[in-house]
C-alpha cells in the first residue's frame, strides 16, 4: 500500500529574492499540476507548510515563500543544488477552461499574488488571451510588492492597478485598501466579468462584500482560501470548514459553494 | 438482526479455560480491552478506567464505563511515521500481531467512523491507520442499560453485528459467541455449548434529540444561527482544556510535527500528535491569522461537526452517544443537553427516532 505521507527530493536551480522576506525557488519537478494547488513542503527535522504553486513550467516548479513561520525560516538557509522535499500537489486548482471567453479581473492581496502568478501567466499567452485582463493588487509597503519584473510585463498585456497600505516618499500611485481600486471596474465589468479574490481573510471578506454589493452574482467570483493544512489529504482536520475540507474540496472556490464556508 | 454467520459457536468456558484461550490469542493478537487502574482517576481515590493491554480475564473491566475511548488503538495519541537522517528516511516497522479489541456497541460504531475520515475521505488513505485498521477484530461488550451519560440508542448506535465475538462473563464460567472463523479455531476442546445472545441497551440515560439536517441548515444560512447568543454561553462556560475531544471515540484530528534528536541533530523524526479544535492553536496560520478564537465559536465546530457537517459528508452521524465527553468535562458541560437545545432553538428536531430496541 502506498503511503501518501513520503515526501520526495527535489533539486533547487535557482533562488530569486522577491522582497526583503520574499524569494521565488524554482524545483527541478516533472508531473500533472494546475495552479492553485499546493505542495506540503518540507526540510525534514523542521517541519512541514502548505505552500502555493506559484508557476510550472517544463520540468520546472516555482513557488514563492515567505519567512513568516519556523519552517519557512529553515528553508532561507538552502542555496541552488540543496534539495526540499515535497508532498503533492494537493487540492483542486483553477479551472481554467471556466474563465475562457470572458473578461478577468484578479484582486490579491499582499503574497495573495503568488498563487495567481502562473494563471496571469497563462492568460497572457497568445492561445490563451482573454476578451480583457484587470489586475488590481494591494501590499503593505512599496517594500513588499512580489513579482516587480513580471509586473511590468504583464502591464502590457494586462490593465494594472497597484495600491499599498502605507506609501513611502516615493510611491506615486494610490493608497489605502485594494477595495478602493474597485472604482476602476467599468458597468461592462461588473456585468460580465469573472473575478478571482486571493489574500489575507479580511481582504478577501470585504473584497467579497463589495463586489456583492456591486451586484456581481455568486457564480462570476472565485476564491482561494488558505487554512493551516498539516496533511494536505483529508485527515487531519485542520483544514474543514462546515462539510468541506480546504485541502481536498479546495483551496479554489466557487463563491457559490464558499458562501457558505462559514468560520 | 442479521442472521448469524454459518459457522458461529455459541459456548460456554470455565474461566481458567478462557484464560487459557486468551493466552493462545495472545500469541497473533495484541489482547486490548478496558483496564482498571487503582487510584488514577480524576478524584482522589478514584481508578481510572481506560484501554490496556490485558491476559487474562480478571484484567477486563466489564462493569464500568471505560473513560477514554478503543481510538487509540488504531490512532496513538503519538505516532512516528517515519525516521529521518540527513536527506534520506526509512518508515518504522510494520506489527504482525493482530489486534482484538474488546469494546462496546457504540465504540464498534465509533470506530467506523474513523474509517469514513481516514481511509474514504479523499482519495488516499491514511498509511499507519490503515496498517492497524486491517489486522482489527472486534469483540463485543454487552452493554444489558445504559451507563450515566449515555445516549447511544438516541444516535442509532446501541446495536451492532460487526463483531468477531461475543462474550459475557456468566458467574463461575464465560460465555462466548464466536463468529470470526479463525477465532473458532481457537475455542478449547473444553468448551459446552450454551445458548448466548447479545443484549443491546434499549434506552438512553440522557435522551437526545437529533436536529433535522435541513431544519439546521435554514437554521444557519436564514437565521444568523451561527451567531446565536448560546454559543455565548459556551464561551464562558468552556475553558478550552480539550478533554471532550480526547475521550471522544470519534475524535481524529492530529498534527504533524519534527523534531531531532540533541544527541544527533542530523537525526529525527516525522511524528503525528491528536489536536482538537477547542484547543488554543488548531486553526493558527503563518502570519497570524487565526480562526474561532472564543471558546463558543470552538464548542459551535465541535458539535456541528458531530450531528451535522460530518453527516452531511459521509451519510451517517459522527457523534455515537457514548457520552464520555460528559463525563469527563471539568466544567459540567453537557453535549447532549446541547444537541437538544441546538433542536430546540432551531426548532429542527428530526422527524423521526432511531428505532427503540
Amino acid at each position: 500500500m502506498i503511503n501518501p505521507y513520503l515526501p520526495f527530493p527535489a533539486e533547487i536551480i535557482d533562488i530569486h529574492q522577491e522582497t526583503s522576506i520574499d524569494y521565488t525557488y524554482r524545483l527541478a519537478w516533472s508531473g500533472e499540476a494546475r495552479f492553485g494547488q499546493f505542495f506540503e513542503v518540507s526540510i525534514p527535522r523542521y517541519g512541514e507548510a502548505p505552500i502555493s504553486i506559484c508557476d510550472i513550467g517544463e520540468g520546472v516548479l516555482e513557488m514563492t515563500l515567505r519567512n513568516v513561520g519556523r519552517v519557512t525560516r529553515s528553508i532561507f538557509e538552502l542555496k541552488p543544488g540543496d534539495r526540499l522535499f515535497l508532498r503533492g500537489p494537493y487540492g483542486n486548482g483553477f479551472p481554467l477552461e471556466d474563465f475562457a471567453g470572458t473578461p478577468l479581473v484578479i484582486t490579491a492581496g499582499g503574497t495573495g499574488l503568488a498563487p495567481v502568478k502562473g494563471l496571469i501567466n497563462h492568460f497572457l499567452t497568445p492561445e490563451h488571451l482573454l476578451p480583457s485582463l484587470h489586475i488590481l493588487l494591494g501590499f503593505k509597503t512599496p517594500g513588499d510588492i512580489l513579482f516587480g519584473d513580471d509586473i511590468t510585463r504583464w502591464s502590457a498585456g494586462a490593465s494594472m492597478h497597484i495600491t499599498v497600505d502605507k506609501p513611502d516618499a516615493g510611491w506615486c500611485g494610490p493608497s489605502g485598501v485594494v477595495t478602493n481600486l474597485f472604482t476602476e471596474l467599468t458597468t461592462e465589468l461588473i456585468a460580465s466579468a469573472q473575478y478571482i479574490v486571493v489574500g489575507p481573510p479580511i481582504m478577501m471578506a470585504c473584497s467579497i462584500r463589495q463586489l456583492r454589493e456591486n451586484g456581481v452574482e455568486l457564480e462570476r467570483i472565485w476564491v482561494s482560501y488558505e487554512r493551516r493544512m498539516s496533511c494536505g489529504i483529508g485527515k487531519c482536520g485542520h483544514c474543514k470548514i462546515n462539510d468541506r475540507y480546504v485541502c481536498l474540496d479546495g483551496p479554489v472556490f466557487n463563491l457559490t459553494d464558499a458562501q457558505w464556508l462559514l468560520d | 438482526m442479521a442472521s448469524l454467520p454459518s459457522g458461529t459457536r455459541e459456548l460456554a468456558l470455565s474461566q481458567p479455560a478462557f484464560n487459557a484461550m486468551l493466552a493462545a490469542l495472545a500469541a497473533r493478537y495484541r489482547l486490548y480491552a478496558p483496564v482498571r487502574l487503582p487510584g488514577r482517576g480524576r478524584f482522589s481515590d478514584q481508578d481510572a478506567i481506560r484501554y490496556g493491554e490485558v491476559h487474562s480475564l480478571s484484567d477486563i473491566e466489564f462493569d464500568e464505563k471505560a473513560q477514554f475511548s478503543p481510538k487509540e488503538a488504531l490512532l496513538p495519541v503519538m505516532e512516528t511515521m517515519f525516521y529521518f537522517s540527513e536527506d534520506s528516511y526509512r518508515e518504522p516497522e510494520i506489527e504482525t500481531r493482530g489486534i482484538l479489541i474488546f469494546l462496546r456497541a457504540c465504540d464498534i460504531h465509533g470506530l467506523e467512523r474513523l474509517d469514513d475520515i481516514f481511509l474514504r475521505n479523499g482519495t488516499d488513505q491514511d498509511y499507519y491507520y490503515a496498517q492497524k485498521r486491517s489486522r482489527v477484530k472486534y469483540v463485543l461488550l454487552e452493554c444489558l442499560r445504559p451507563f450515566a451519560n449515555c445516549f447511544c440508542v438516541s444516535m442509532g448506535c446501541n446495536r451492532t453485528d460487526d463483531y468477531a465475538m461475543a462474550v459475557r462473563p456468566n458467574g463461575e464460567q464465560v460465555l462466548l459467541q464466536v463468529r470470526d472463523a479463525d477465532l473458532v479455531m481457537m475455542v478449547p476442546a473444553e468448551a459446552t455449548p450454551a445458548s448466548f445472545t447479545p443484549a443491546f441497551t434499549r434506552e438512553d440515560s440522557t435522551p437526545v434529540t437529533v436536529p433535522d439536517a435541513g431544519g439546521l441548515t435554514r437554521a444557519i444560512r436564514e437565521d444568523g444561527f451561527l451567531a446565536h447568543p448560546m454559543w455565548d454561553e459556551y464561551a464562558q462556560r468552556c475553558i478550552a482544556c480539550g478533554r471532550c475531544t480526547v475521550s471522544c471515540v470519534t475524535c481524529s484530528c492530529f498534527t504533524n510535527f519534527d523534531l531531532f534528536y540533541d544527541e544527533n541533530p542530523r537525526a529525527g523524526e516525522r511524528r503525528r500528535i491528536w489536536a482538537s479544535c477547542h484547543v488554543d492553536h488548531f486553526t493558527d496560520m503563518a502570519g497570524g491569522h487565526s480562526f474561532r478564537k472564543d471558546n463558543g465559536a470552538r464548542m459551535r465546530f465541535k458539535a456541528l461537526h458531530k450531528i451535522y457537517d460530518f453527516a452531511l459528508r459521509f451519510g451517517q452521524q459522527m457523534c455515537v452517544g457514548c457520552g464520555r465527553c460528559d463525563d469527563v468535562c471539568p466544567e459540567y458541560i453537557s453535549f447532549a443537553a446541547c444537541i437538544n437545545r441546538i433542536s430546540q432553538v432551531t426548532n429542527s428536531a428530526a422527524s423521526s427516532s432511531p428505532e427503540e430496541g
